[in-house]
């Protein structure tokens, strides 16, 4: 399985990761390896098998809809890396998305 | 009396109970000993020395009472029992950092089920352990914070990612620990430290306040150095929560009252495949002594098929990732932990998760992304959960054979710190044997079979959904009839 | 089947590429938790004193899926004829956004296997008169994310604020086939809906406190032809602005096309200041969300049993009460419509007449005086000082002459001004009608006095000029004569 540069670099976009060149050109080795070895699955004949995305057989698991308490205010900002005014604060936002 | 380090959860609670041991002697001991030792084995994150000492000494004064009391001995059963706890399990205003940078300085405003069901039975918690950075390792290498040492080699890896827990226990430091598993990670390092670990099956225990890794196979499971002290720990953690919807509404057996009742005709299922190429010479030896030994117990062994298991380890590789890269996303420096101050919203989140993140933790986070981003998602994902299904049904069949499934818990002995840092496919291998049972939702019981070169090998038994009791049983068995589990690792 | 005409809004030649809308609504679910967790949905709270780890996506934490949302879904599903199926699952929407606690947003989306809670309804609208069936597509349960804040700030503040109080609210996502032909069309179309959410009482549908929000799609398509490209609107805060975007959007189309160039698939926020809409910022790469099914929910199943509990418990839709308004109080329709404007209003209406008053009577003051005084103060009926009980005392009092029904009017305006009993408000005032012969006599007297002239033509027998003689006497009463009697008196003078 051949991964290279560019798809490295959009991956990196999407997860949010700001790769050094040095480990941009690491993962390109080490994700085709990966890759490669994850290929083995295509032996496998997997005609008409359901996919499995939870072992347990159990649905519908619901809470009753009444209000529970809620943190402090200082809990909550005790951890914010920056707050003001009782909000998180994060750098401008582009408003139109 | 004096305490020795190496007494089971249960002998320490009844030297308690008959006033022949405090829970002060035995707190202070621990503490002590993590004090003389840990600097070179480096168990612990974080040591919740002050609070563990108070809480021992009401423990004191509660067990005094106790033996007053014409009533008897009512109180929990961990209460003084000194325990410790993987540090990616949400302990309330203690740092909870999951080995990773990201999180360095995050205290948590709530606890874990299990953290709170641990305080409700009257464990003392006196530290946090070390672990691959958030459970995404084999070695206990990739900690933000430096690695832990094996206890019975120190330039050998502990295994991982629980591998600060497991090194706690077999360093005499606790009787007993939590760590979490969601390929290995519990059973790996057990068998790598030779004490007993157990992953039970997935929705056993409640997964709230567990940072997640990938959250349709993570699970929190015990550590001790004999079944029946596993068995204890595990009815106490064990239980629907209605805070996780993922935990069955399943009954818990007395699991440590199972452990003391040998049941006859349990059926041992031996996979051929666990047992070829790849698996270290002294590894087999032991696993299939101790096949011996349950033959000359009178269990029955047999050969099983698992013909998936070769294809469980690059299915795990592509489910575990995908699920990470989404769980791992809410790491951005907005609401807790680190941030890396930029003007402009886009770089200071990835600036956040260059820094934050370790290089195993990044390489997972792309590859999920990858295994889930357009054009590569059928071909991936949604193939490797179908896979995840075939794998499922070789367990099925097999357990309509027999009640146990028995392997090595991992192909090699301890591996040297720094041998496989660098070669991630020869790293993920060391899990080739736990994986499947995660992927099927199985409970996995690893327990010490034996030596190699001075090093443990685990093996292990791995049952059916929610059929715990039965491995316990087996592995109480063997304990009776053996003697690996009485080792101690050497006093370095 | 009959529609309104197509629409062009440029009335250039060629213009006859005809409209077409599809609408995605958004609606806050009236539940008392989040969507995930106990935390209360009130509105207005002080920025992050509503959150708990789950709706801050802290480390560790974990949803549990609310069943009143799930109820609210269905019950919406039901009202609108949806299929509902007996599967659905949650999924995780991957995207990075200050305002997604997680960075994924927990959504029922719709992929292979795996269908989202219904799809496939269908709501009636009137269109010129005429019934119209607009197509539902799906409806889907999903969480609200955070509320950003951007200060003004001076040179463009650097910081935008986070509050997390909304994060994890339950919506419901509705979104329609591309069945609208005119903004029109879209604006019935959400006042229709907003109505029958109401009265199934799943939502408060109210737009300006954003637990009702409204996207749209608009493309022209040329007679015959394959539909063009469309544009996605965003941003529109009231039903009146989704009806100015979509007509502003319509004709940008239409000279986008008139100058041979093409339309560009993209989203656009409409501004309601300068009354257009303008393409966002544009991504720097295509969107990739990355759905998977949400590992930390299980999946949801609702059997037959199920639907027919909620179709049991379904309160009356709009249609239905509207019909029956007609039929046991002999409204007309007029009035039944606007009577079953809202579910306040018919509430009140109901209410009101099982206290005594004449129906009709009711509904003329409903649509009449009460309607104005609402429209004119912008605000419904259940959020003014006026109770069924007060104006059933108002009513009483006219019927039994203490007021008269002009003065009535005013009444009810102080009664709301003031917070107060009608009996309280004549009294304070002095609005009680005068009834009494001896005293209106003197009034009469003078006013006979005062207009000699058309007091003569009526003792001549032209009684044309005697409702201005009554008048004067109301005039000189402040309109508290018991206009009849004076009619009366004026006659027995005269004649």
């Amino acid at each position: 399985m051949a991964i290279d540069w560019a798809t490295v670099e959009h991956v990196a976009r999407l997860a949010r990761l700001a790769l050094t060149d040095e480990e941009r050109e690491r993962f390109v080795g080490q994700l085709g390896r990966i890759l490669e070895y994850c290929a083995r699955l295509d032996a496998i004949s997997i005609e008409g098998v359901p996919a499995t995305s939870h072992v347990l057989p159990i649905v519908n698991v619901l809470r009753e809809d009444l209000p529970a308490p809620c943190l402090s205010r200082d809990e909550v900002l005790a951890a914010a890396p920056a707050h003001e005014q009782g909000f998180f604060k994060v750098p401008r936002v582009l408003e139109a998305e | 009396m004096a305490p020795s380090v190496w007494e089971s959860a249960r002998a320490l609670r009844a030297a308690y109970a008959a006033g022949t041991l405090l829970p002060s002697q035995v707190i202070a001991a621990a503490l002590d000993r993590i004090a003389l030792r840990d600097p070179k084995l480096h168990a612990f994150l974080h040591l919740d020395s002050e609070r563990a000492r108070q809480e021992a000494v009401e423990w004191d004064g509660l067990y005094a009472q106790a033996r007053r009391n014409a009533a008897g001995d009512t109180l929990p059963p961990l209460a003084g029992i000194p325990v410790a706890v993987k540090d990616n399990l949400c302990t309330r205003g203690v740092p909870t950092t999951c080995g990773s940078r990201i999180l360095d300085g995050w205290l948590p405003p709530y606890d874990a089920t299990v953290i709170a069901r641990l305080r409700r039975a009257g464990a003392v918690i006196i530290g946090k352990t070390n672990l691959d950075e958030f459970a995404m390792g084999s070695s206990t290498e990739n900690s933000a914070f430096g690695p832990t040492r094996n206890p019975w080699d120190l330039s050998r890896v502990p295994g991982g990612s629980s591998g600060g827990s497991a090194a706690a226990v077999a360093a005499g430091y606790v009787p007993l620990a939590l760590g979490s598993d969601t390929g290995g990670s519990i059973r790996q390092p057990a068998g790598f430290c030779g004490v007993v670990g157990l992953k039970p099956t997935y929705g056993r225990v409640s997964r709230y306040g567990l940072v997640a890794f990938a959250s349709s196979l993570d699970q929190i499971g015990p550590f001790a150095r004999d079944v029946a002290d596993c068995a204890l720990l595990l009815n106490v953690i064990a239980g629907a929560d209605p805070r996780d919807s993922t935990s069955a509404d399943v009954p818990v057996p007395d699991f440590l009252g199972a452990t003391d009742q040998p049941r006859h005709g349990i059926r041992l299922g031996v996979p051929s495949e666990a047992f070829g190429s790849g698996v270290d010479a002294g590894v087999a030896e032991a696993v299939r002594a101790a096949l011996d030994t349950f033959d000359n117990l009178g269990f029955r062994v047999e050969e099983i098929a698992l013909p998936t298991l070769d294809a469980a380890l690059p299915t795990y590789y592509l489910i575990a990732p995908a699920e990470a890269s989404s769980n791992l996303a809410r790491y951005d420096g907005v609401r807790h932990g680190m941030r890396d101050g930029s003007d402009d919203l886009f770089e200071m989140v990835t600036r956040t998760r260059q820094r934050g993140f370790g290089a195993e933790v990044k390489r997972r986070i792309m590859l999920g992304t990858y295994a889930l981003s357009a054009g590569y998602y059928e071909a991936f994902y949604i193939k490797a959960q179908k896979v995840r299904t075939l794998v499922a049904r070789d367990f099925d069949r097999a357990f309509a054979q027999v009640d146990i499934v028995v392997m090595p818990t991992s192909p090699t002995l301890p591996f040297a710190i720094g041998e496989r840092v660098d070669d991630p496919l020869q790293m993920y291998f060391s899990d080739i044997f736990t994986i499947p049972v995660n992927l099927a939702g199985l409970p996995g019981l690893s327990l010490p079979c034996g030596f190699s070169a001075g090093l443990p090998v685990g093996m292990q038994l791995v049952g059916r959904a929610f059929d715990e009791t039965t491995l316990l049983q087996a592995g109480g068995a063997y304990q009776q009839a053996t003697s690996w589990h009485l080792r101690h690792a050497p006093e370095a | 089947m009959e529609r309104s005409e197509p629409m062009d809004p440029t009335g250039a030649g060629g213009g006859t590429r005809e409209v077409v809308i599809g609408i995605e609504i958004h609606v806050q679910l009236l539940t008392a938790s989040k969507m995930f967790c106990g935390c209360p949905t009130e509105f207005g709270a002080p920025p992050n004193t509503l959150v708990c780890p789950v709706c801050l996506g802290l480390p560790g934490s974990l949803p549990v899926l609310n069943r009143r949302a799930v109820e609210l879904g269905l019950r919406t599903a039901v009202a609108l004829g949806c299929r509902v199926h007996s599967r659905s699952r949650f999924h995780r929407k991957n995207y990075y956004y200050p305002d997604l606690a997680k960075n994924y947003q927990i959504s029922q989306y719709q992929y292979a296997g795996h269908p989202p809670l219904a799809t496939g309804g269908v709501l009636e609208i009137q269109v010129g008169g005429r019934p119209w069936r607009v197509a539902i597509r799906r409806v889907h349960l999903e969480e609200d994310t955070a509320r950003l804040v951007h200060p003004a700030g001076t040179g463009g503040a650097a910081s935008s604020l986070v509050d997390y109080n909304r994060s994890g609210v339950p919506l419901m996502e509705i979104v329609t086939e591309p069945d609208l032909r005119s903004p029109g069309e879209a604006r019935e179309f959400l006042n229709a809906l907003r109505r029958l959410l109401q009265f199934a009482e799943v939502s408060s549908c109210r737009m300006e406190e954003g637990t009702l929000r409204c996207d749209a799609n608009l493309s022209l398509q040329p007679p015959g032809g394959p539909p063009g490209v469309r544009t996605e609107v965003k941003n529109m805060n009231s039903v009146r602005a989704v009806e100015r975007a979509l007509a502003f959007e319509a004709v940008r189309q239409h000279e986008v096309l008139a100058r041979g160039e093409v339309v560009v698939q993209e989203t656009r926020h409409w501004d309601e200041r300068r009354g257009v809409t303008f393409a966002s910022r544009s991504k720097e790469e295509a969107e990739d969300y990355r759905y998977f099914p949400e590992p930390d929910l299980v999946p949801l199943d609702v059997d037959g049993a199920w639907v027919a509990a909620i179709r049991e418990a379904l309160p009356e839709l709009p249609a239905a009460r509207r019909d029956r308004l007609i039929a046991t109080f002999g409204l007309a329709a007029y009035d039944a419509d606007l009577i079953t404007a809202t579910p306040a209003m018919a509430k009140f209406f109901e209410e009101t007449v099982t206290l005594g008053p004449h129906p009709k009577v009711v509904a003329n003051w409903l649509s009449g005086a009460v309607a104005a005084y609402l429209n004119e103060h912008g605000v419904e009926i259940d959020q003014i000082a006026l109770t069924p009980a007060r104006l059933s005392a108002l009513l009483l009092l006219v019927d039994e002459g203490t007021v008269s029904g002009r003065t009535a009017k005013d009444v009810l305006v102080e009664m709301i001004a003031h917070d107060q009993e009608p009996e309280a408000v004549v009294e304070a005032r002095g609005l009680q009608q005068i009834s009494d012969e001896a005293t209106l006599r003197v009034v009469v007297d003078k006013v006979i006095a005062d207009h000699p002239g058309p007091a003569a033509e009526i003792r001549a027998g032209k009684v044309r000029a005697l409702p201005f003689l009554v008048g004067q006497v109301m005039r000189a009463t402040g309109g508290r004569a018991n206009p009849e009697a004076a009619n009366r008196l004026l006659k027995e003078r005269l004649s």
